[in-house]
């Protein structure tokens, strides 16, 4: 509710999520005690989700400079990557974890297309999108109800917009289930020169809004993601927006067509914190401001009060500033797309944001003082050793059995949701529109877009295990951009650039934020060691659900979203083995050890364990190999060992074509760690056996490190002479798993 | 011969469209605006698509804002006067809403949207869309939709199969109409049927997906193909 100037007071601040600093803060910027309005708008660009208060200065520490980077970290929307031929690409991956958790369908749905507007107010047009689920317990029949809500929110919006969802993941721990974790990405691309810039510039020039019209929704969307989920968050259902994908689609094209007219100086989407935000960053970034009469802005409904306007998160919308005289190129544009386009203010040479409602002045506030590296507070919090180390330092394997009955382990490590396939999920999606999804009938470890006319194309990927970033956040991390580099280099991609959604709890619990600092130094490390650059992404604090008497946080998720580039198509290689008779080798070391694995979790109830075995040189190294065996033709298929082992690996690269494997496993290591523990830093590939020769000369050669497993036989599956029966049964379990619990 | 693509708001399939007929092809392609009131420089024997996507959102229903559109008139004429008309997904909806093809398409029966490689049987080589597969040939091409489960009378049945309009059922690998292949639940696996005068062609699969090997399936292909054969054999004759 508003509040009359004289009323406003600490507790009007804190109501509005503001600490007793940041009021005291705000009325020395101002020189006066703020209005509501004006209070407003400092709570919303002063919240986590806007400022990034409280980790921007870890942030800062990793690596955000290479090669590639056309625009780096924080200067865009999204980071820029020159891809060669003259194209870029732009890409980002973004939360939207607390509207999913209250509402999944709109959560999941605005999630998706606020990240592709992040990407077409670049001028980029999307040809790829991502996601990166993580639910509770898929038997829980409200996470039931979650995880049914966002994949069709994420299935509606995206299928309708027509960008394609080539990949994901989804994982499943009960740490998840009262928040779950919805994180979107899109990739798209745009000539080089043709980007457009989130920028206020040249005095006099109108602002324009374009797109829906403002309504009431998510009126302190960002402040709402910026605390904690209570047991009266449902309550807050006003903050979650609503989605429009039809308009989206509307806005896409009419955002690309009118950049060609050359009249745009400046756009930025309306994301969090709707016209608050877009003013005041374009205007800061132009060292500008803005003068806006709130009666213009096209609304849904009669009377809405100056803060409701600026802080509305309605969808669909962007903010454009044109050049004075050319307007009427923009309005021709927007008119042929029946979408609303008006005019509400213009660009001025105060750096002040000066509001206007019914001839009245609403709100005066600089611009610079609300952003992020401009005035808004930096935080350094404290962090302190997690006391569940103790537990994992704990651990034994030699106190674990080495089963008797290996069959039935396999089968029990294999039917859970986390290994099952995800079929049930992304055949919701529309997987092909755009006719560039290379991995449709070719699948490999990352997802492959081609980039019409050219002979590249884009291989991306979505990589995090929570459970090891858990267990050590620093070699957790590591790991997550390890996986998603080596997914792109098996399918014969060069990684380029990354962009992250860190997924934490509250930073102000200093075991969560030790968490926080651990992954990003190991992040860090790991980005410098590939040379991948961190292009921006963004920071999701408050993941955690408080209870009458405890907090829990979910696990520590700093997901990876990775770009690579195959400079040429017949590199790709892909996961599946060929034919009967093919050769099957392990590269990379096997080795005596169960950490963190789903085998740990599923067969012996073990929650605490250390991270598997993992070294960023060996990683290195590996993947170095991978890319000279792809480039020299040697292998018919390459697959990456990762969650549930290598069993797994196996029976997923035989499944897609029906085969069957026999092999041998190395009698120097227990055998269930062998076939089912995570170590790192292995991948399966199988080769024609007339290569065989050249192949192993290739290893020996190169030092690389190998076994020859078995071979790829008609359709049974056989370790160690033991008959683990028939691929069909496997695939049916894999394939059904997730459909028969989600459709009783 | 000439195509013409029509772009309605929320067609997010007409530039794939517009790739396989131009750039694959080789074929004479312009864009279509729905707000056009005539189709000009089409003749006899050129061929209108309505491409899939979701035109103005889908929000009524499926494909029945699009029929309004002021270009429709125009296809309507063109198809009363024998001109070639394909519609794919939405388009095929569209073309169900203005009547040019009998019957509808609901809601598949599991709710929800799906997308995936499909087997189809080709029921009629008889037509000019079909006539380089033969009849009974298995071809994969795949889906993507939420409203797809084809529905007719029985009276409207009859006359499809009195007069050989199914084009495609759904079927088994050994060319089979089951109910385990039946994606949507369409009245007898139906997944593409033609207009009695055999020049509106409607199917809910996406063959303009399932045309170039770089994508690792070409089963498309033989049905633009057999419609540009059978402009360049009707120009020589």
């Amino acid at each position: 509710m508003q509040v009359a100037e004289s009323q406003i007071s600490l507790e009007t601040a804190k109501n509005l999520g503001l600490n007793e600093e940041e009021f005291k803060k705000i009325q020395s910027i101002l020189g006066r005690m703020p209005n509501f309005t004006e209070l407003s708008i400092f709570s919303v660009m002063w919240s986590e989700h806007c400022s990034y208060k409280n980790s921007i200065t870890w942030l800062k520490t990793l690596p955000r400079k290479g090669k590639h980077l056309l625009v780096e970290a924080g200067e865009e929307n999204a980071g820029l990557v020159d891809i060669g031929g003259g194209l870029a690409c732009a890409f980002k991956i973004e939360s939207h974890n607390h509207p999913s958790c209250i509402e999944p369908f709109q959560g999941a749905a605005t999630g998706v297309g606020g990240i592709h507007r992040d990407i077409f107010t670049m001028g980029a047009r999307p040809i790829a999108a991502l996601n990166s689920l993580r639910f509770g317990d898929i038997q829980n029949k409200h996470m039931q109800h979650l995880i049914r809500g966002v994949v069709h929110g994420i299935s509606s919006y995206g299928n309708c917009f027509g960008v394609p969802t080539v990949g994901g993941e989804v994982y499943f721990n009960d740490c998840y289930n009262q928040n779950i974790l919805v994180n979107a990405m899109s990739v798209g691309v745009v000539k080089v020169g043709e980007t457009v810039s989130a920028i206020a510039e040249g005095t006099g020039n109108p602002v324009f809004i374009v797109g829906s019209a403002t309504g009431k929704d998510g009126i302190h969307g960002a402040t709402f993601a910026s605390a904690d989920l209570t047991e009266d968050s449902a309550e807050d259902l006003p903050a979650v927006q609503v989605g429009d994908p039809f308009q989206e689609k509307l806005l896409l094209e009419a955002t690309l067509e009118a950049i060609q007219t050359g009249a745009i100086v400046g756009m930025q989407d309306m994301g969090a914190a709707g016209i608050t935000c877009s003013t005041s960053e374009m205007s800061a970034k132009g060292n500008a401001g803005m003068k806006i009469n709130l009666d213009k802005v096209p609304t849904r409904q009669a009377n809405m009060k100056p803060f409701e306007i600026l802080l509305s998160e309605s969808q669909e919308r962007m903010l454009i500033v044109c050049k004075k005289g050319q307007e009427h190129l923009l309005e021709a544009v927007f008119d042929k797309w029946d979408l609303e386009c008006e005019i509400i203010g213009e660009v001025t040479d105060t750096q002040r944001l000066e509001f206007y409602q019914n001839g009245e002045k609403v709100a005066d506030v600089p611009a610079q003082p609300l952003v992020l590296g401009g005035g808004a507070p930096v935080y350094q919090r404290s962090y302190s050793t997690p006391k569940y180390f103790d537990k994992i330092a704990a651990f034994n394997i030699d106190t674990i059995p080495v089963p008797t009955n290996f069959v039935a382990t396999a089968k029990k490590v294999f039917a859970t949701p986390n290994l099952a396939s995800k079929q049930w999920v992304y055949e919701q999606y529309d997987s092909m529109v755009r006719t560039n999804t290379i991995t449709t009938n070719k699948p490999s470890d990352a997802a492959i877009v081609r980039v019409k006319g050219t002979e590249k194309a884009l291989a991306v990927t979505t990589d995090c295990n929570s459970a090891y970033v858990y267990a050590d956040p620093y070699i957790g991390a590591m790991i997550a951009v390890s996986e998603a580099a080596r997914n792109i280099v098996c399918s014969g991609g060069e990684p380029v650039a990354i962009t992250n959604c860190l997924n934490f709890g509250n930073p102000y619990n200093s075991e969560v934020y030790y968490q926080f600092v651990h992954a990003i130094k190991g992040m860090g490390a790991a980005c410098e060691k590939f040379n991948t650059p961190v292009t921006g992404g963004n920071v999701s604090f408050y993941n955690q659900t408080v209870l009458k008497d405890k907090t829990e946080p979910v696990f520590p998720t700093p997901t990876i979203g990775m770009l690579g580039i195959l400079e040429n198509l017949e590199l790709h290689t892909t996961l599946d083995f060929k034919q009967e008779g093919d050769l099957i080798y392990l590269l990379g070391k096997a080795r005596a050890d169960l950490g963190s694995s789903e085998y740990l979790r599923l067969v012996h109830g073990i929650t605490h364990s250390p991270v598997p075995y993992f070294d960023l040189e060996e990683e290195f190294v590996l993947q170095h190999n991978i890319k000279s065996i792809i480039q020299n033709r040697l292998i018919q298929s390459a697959h990456d060992v990762s969650d549930g082992g290598l069993f797994v690996t196996l029976v997923e690269s035989a499944m897609v074509n029906t085969l069957g494997f026999e092999i041998q496993t190395d009698t120097t290591i227990r055998k269930d760690a062998f076939l089912f523990g995570e170590s790192q830093s292995r991948v399966i590939v199988s080769i024609n056996p007339k290569n065989q020769v050249d192949f192993e000369q290739f290893l020996l050669k190169n030092g690389i490190e190998n076994t020859l497993l078995g071979k790829v036989n008609s359709k049974n599956l056989s370790i160690d002479g033991e008959d683990f029966g028939q691929i069909d049964a496997w695939k049916q379990t894999f394939d059904n798993y997730i459909e028969n619990i989600l459709e009783d | 011969m000439k195509f013409g693509v029509v772009v309605f708001p929320g067609s997010n399939c007409d530039d794939d469209m517009v790739h396989i007929l131009k750039n694959v092809l080789g074929q004479n392609v312009t864009k279509l605006w729905h707000k056009g009131t005539n189709l000009d420089g089409f003749e006899k024997g050129d061929c209108i698509v309505l491409p899939g996507g979701f035109s103005y959102g889908d929000y009524l229903r499926s494909g029945a804002i699009a029929r309004y559109s002021p270009i429709m008139n125009a296809v309507i004429d063109f198809a009363n006067k024998g001109g070639f008309v394909l519609g794919i997904c939405n388009g095929f909806q569209v073309l169900c809403e203005t009547k040019l093809l009998p019957g509808v398409l609901l809601r598949n029966n599991k709710q929800k949207f799906i997308c995936k490689n499909i087997l189809l049987k080709n029921n009629t080589s008889n037509t000019v869309f079909t006539h380089k597969l033969k009849t009974n040939s298995i071809i994969n091409i795949p889906i993507a939709h939420a409203d797809g489960r084809y529905y007719c009378d029985e009276a409207a049945l009859k006359k499809l199969k009195e007069n050989d309009q199914i084009l495609f059922q759904y079927c088994d690998q050994k060319g089979a109409i089951t109910e385990a292949s039946n994606p949507n639940g369409s009245i007898e696996n139906i997944a593409g049927i033609c207009n009695k005068e055999r020049n509106v062609f409607g199917m809910m699969p996406h063959p303009e997906r399932a045309s170039e090997a770089i994508l690792g399936n070409t089963d498309g292909l033989a049905l633009f193909q057999s419609l540009i054969e059978n402009f360049q054999k009707a120009s020589l004759a």
